[in-house]
């Protein structure tokens, strides 16, 4: 370690030149990939000019369904990223046996865990679900758009930003070592020196301002901007739980905040919050941590929860199953994620009475989770039954999800908890609720709503390809997990000593294999799709015979989604509309009032991202810069009253003649 | 609903579509997403106060509450901020009565007050440094200085606000948009009293307890 000078210090902060890991094979070979990758990328875009229509129709879109479509490529990238760590581990378990050292060593292999639990969540699934919600919660209600398009941009390139910061730590310095959740002492700054528990703290931190306003959002949206006769029980499910979650959002992220802001202040000021010495108390941190994080897990799959019950009424033909039930186990999940978290640390000394409380409270969820089960299934009873793709991921979900609840009840139960807690059996069990129920619904909800966001289905052979890897992956790599957490074999190790344990690893890595076949897949299925798109085209703009509002509309639908804002006299409006002889509009078109792009969350999330970069580095006077520099940014754009237009009459006509020849092309 | 006109085609067939279209973008989700936000913010002081009431006995053979606090003081600094609270009020209902001046003229004297709140907390917390009592010294002065230091933080944002409003009200009147502003702002304002009034009870009262 060469020592800088003072003046180096002053610019540069503690970013040395050996901050940059030239020296780890797999990261060069790696940031050559991505920096050629990117370069191709920004090559292509030059060569074919498309920087200005990026900018003007995409970046600074204010349109719900933009947003929506960027929250779903981010997803996307970042999922190819998590998954990468994940196949790492599961090389590095495989062959990590009896002397063998692997060829990943621990400092890595740490920052490898942290970053696959962080990135899977915050920046996979969180994006994956948001985007959902964006895309459809609008057209299901009739809306034109949310509630703050604005906002909404600004919230998106937040998410983007923590992503940015997270990436950049595999090139610049290092990542946390710390675990997803990172656990105080080990995460304070006598044991975490470096900046990779920093990255974490301020790439959550710009992340969760994103999240936080876009659940505001939401919940403004859903409350006040449903089309008339829409009442509250005559709203989509996948409405009702977007609603739910973006309460969760609003209720938790907040937590997670001032949680992580504790923290920060313990690593950058030097408080005592956390620390083991002078009155500091490590333990607030994992409460006040799962507090945020349990009602977490549920903002995640309420809202998958939804997707999967508009796609059981749609591939079933029928009205849902006990909607009001739907409804109302919902809110119960809801109102009851807020008061299990302890269950997360059972063997932390909180005593008899307080874990039979928690646990029982657990295991009180699982009841309306049932009651959901059942509704599906009995939408399902008597239905007529289309096996689309949807409506297979479906079918894998209740399945492997029922496994997946069932081991959480087994976990729910203190004393077995205490054998199970922190062991692979638990690894195994989160990994079967979050794949087997998150990410199948996000695959469901993409192949059900891919037609309408852009007016052609998925290819139905390699769909069913992925479907198929992603399915048989999963059990092929995880059942070997609860088998080796059931002998006791903990989480986060980077080496084994008894070699009768290995084969359970060899055949998990072999599932890591196939899931990545699944992902490949289904790269290659959006591929074939954008080639094959005239044989795949949806003119009529209800591919599936849909029974919401979104399926009203054309698809792709226009930036306005609906010409008139329809009313609604029953629960599944489109169905109803259907079955009553609705006819479309023709004429009669009124200029519609429309909010203007702008540049200022780009911006905005841009400077935040430099901020958060000079914070982790110690630069403090880029810092302050860009601080100020925010803040000036959002009184400049709070200066700007010209925010809305009009889209002219002739306009929509012009849009609406060119639907009505599509559809008569059908 | 009532503006909505039936659009007359088949007979027997109801209304599917509104054809005299109400303004979508009104300030009503303007205020409904602001107040939310507030309940958000009002969460992150929720963990400040429990993180308080956990780690605030913790003193670690340091200075308590009870040897710290100068209750006159902060009494002062608590009518500036209820004074500004009225003072605000006061604004919002010349607003009401589109007197721009006036409203004006109330800002200042809420900027003021909450000027000198700050001061007095800027004062408070240079002395208690001072005196060794600093945010790294104990976990109770950790949890004080943050629960604390947070709400003048959140009175320094209320202060640039204001002070942009008012350019924004005398460069554009009291139009739609800078009402509602005005609104939010208040809304903050009255939050960060309301919060106050819990930091004084529970942090300063109850601290100089034995």
């Amino acid at each position: 370690m060469t020592s800088y000078p003072d003046w180096w210090k002053l610019i540069f902060g503690r970013f040395t030149l050996e901050a940059i890991p030239y020296h780890e094979p797999i990261l060069i070979a790696t940031f050559a990939a991505v920096a050629l990758g990117g370069l191709a990328l920004v090559a292509l875009v030059t060569r074919y000019k498309l920087w200005g229509y990026l900018w003007h129709e995409w970046f600074t879109s204010v349109d719900h369904k933009k947003i929506g479509i960027m929250y779903m490529i981010l997803g996307v990238i970042m999922l190819l990223r998590g998954f990468a760590d994940a196949l790492m581990m599961r090389g590095q378990q495989a062959i990590a046996f009896a002397g063998n050292e692997g060829y990943l060593p621990p400092h890595h292999y740490d920052q490898i865990f942290t970053a696959h639990g962080v990135i899977m969540i915050f920046f996979v699934a969180m994006p994956f679900v948001t985007g959902l919600m964006n895309y459809v919660v609008p057209l299901q209600i009739g809306a034109r758009d949310v509630a703050f398009p604005f906002l909404n941009n600004f919230s998106f390139w937040m998410t983007v930003s923590g992503a940015v910061l997270v990436m950049m730590s595999l090139f610049v310095g290092e990542f946390a070592k710390v675990g997803w959740l990172a656990y105080p002492p080990l995460s304070g700054a006598a044991y975490s020196p470096g900046v990779g528990m920093d990255y974490y703290l301020w790439a959550l931190q710009i992340a969760g301002v994103g999240t936080t306003l876009s659940g505001v959002n939401l919940i403004a949206t859903i409350v006040k901007m449903r089309a008339p006769g829409m009442e509250m029980m005559r709203m989509p499910v996948f409405t009702w739980t977007s609603l739910c979650t973006n309460v969760l959002i609003v209720a938790t992220f907040p937590i997670l905040a001032a949680t992580l802001a504790l923290l920060t202040l313990d690593r950058y000021v030097g408080t005592n919050f956390f620390t083991n010495d002078l009155g500091g108390n490590p333990m607030m941190y994992v409460n006040l941590i799962w507090i945020w994080g349990h009602p977490e897990v549920y903002i995640l799959i309420l809202p998958i929860f939804g997707v999967y019950s508009e796609v059981a009424s749609t591939f079933c033909g029928k009205r849902l199953f006990g909607y009001a039930s739907m409804v109302y186990a919902t809110v119960v999940i809801t109102i009851l994620s807020y008061l299990v978290w302890l269950h997360h640390f059972f063997t932390m000394g909180s005593g008899a009475s307080v874990n039979s409380f928690f646990g029982i409270t657990t295991m009180i969820i699982s009841i309306p989770t049932g009651a959901k089960i059942f509704n599906w299934l009995f939408t399902m009873y008597r239905g007529r039954i289309r096996f689309e793709l949807p409506m297979m991921w479906l079918l894998a979900f209740m399945l492997t999800f029922v496994i997946g609840g069932m081991t959480g009840v087994m976990l729910a139960v203190p004393p077995a908890d205490f054998v199970l807690h922190n062991s692979l059996f638990l690894i195994a069990h989160f990994h079967n609720v979050i794949i087997g129920g998150v990410v199948f619904g996000v695959f469901a909800g993409i192949a059900y709503w891919f037609p309408k966001a852009f007016g052609f289905k998925l290819d139905r052979f390699w769909g069913l390809l992925s479907f198929w890897f992603w399915v048989i992956g999963f059990y092929v790599a995880f059942m070997p997990l609860y088998v080796l957490g059931l002998m006791g074999v903990t989480r986060r190790l980077s080496r084994f000593e008894d070699p009768s344990l290995q084969i359970w690893f060899v055949i998990a890595a072999m599932g890591a294999v196939l899931i990545a076949l699944g992902i490949l897949c289904f790269i290659i299925q959006i591929g074939v799709s954008i080639i094959r798109r005239e044989q795949l085209r949806d003119t009529t703009g209800d591919p599936w015979d849909g029974r919401t509002l979104e399926w009203s509309t054309s698809s792709p639908p226009p930036a306005y989604n609906f010409a008139f804002t329809p009313i609604v006299h029953d629960l599944d409006a489109w169905a109803d509309m259907k079955k009553r002889g609705y006819r479309r509009p023709l004429g009669g078109f009124k200029p519609i009032h429309m909010p203007r792009n702008t540049g200022a969350g780009v911006i905005i999330a841009a400077l935040a991202t430099v901020g958060g970069f000079a914070l982790i580095w110690y630069i403090w006077w880029l810092a302050a810069l860009s601080f100020v520099a925010v803040i000036a940014t959002v009184i400049i754009h709070s200066f700007n009253y010209d925010r809305d237009f009009h889209i002219p009459a002739e306009a929509v006509l012009r849009e609406e003649d060119s639907r009505s020849q599509l559809l008569g092309r059908a | 609903m009532a503006k909505a006109k039936a659009q007359a085609q088949v007979p027997g067939v109801p209304a599917f579509y509104v054809t005299e279209d109400e303004h979508a973008h009104s300030g009503g989700s303007t205020m409904l997403g602001f107040w939310l936000y507030l309940m958000s913010d009002c969460l992150v002081f929720a963990v400040l106060f429990a993180t308080y009431g956990v780690l605030g006995r913790n003193y670690a053979a340091g200075p308590s509450g009870a040897d710290l606090f100068d209750l006159k003081l902060v009494a002062v600094n608590t009518a500036m901020l209820l004074f500004s609270s009225i003072t605000y009020g006061f604004a919002m209902l010349a607003m009401d009565k589109g007197r721009q001046a006036v409203m004006q003229g109330w800002l200042v004297v809420t900027g003021l007050f909450g000027l000198a709140f700050l001061g007095i907390e800027l004062y408070e917390f240079a002395h208690l440094i001072h005196e060794g009592a600093t945010p790294m010294r104990s976990a109770f002065l950790s949890s004080f200085f943050t629960l604390v230091g947070t709400h003048g933080l959140h009175v320094t944002f209320g202060l640039i606000w204001l002070t942009v409003l008012m350019v924004q009200v005398s460069k554009r009147g009291l139009i739609e948009a800078n009402r509602r502003r005005l609104l939010c702002l208040s809304m903050f304002w009255h939050f960060l009293d309301v919060v106050w009034i819990g930091v004084f009870t529970f942090v300063y009262l109850m601290g100089v307890l034995k």
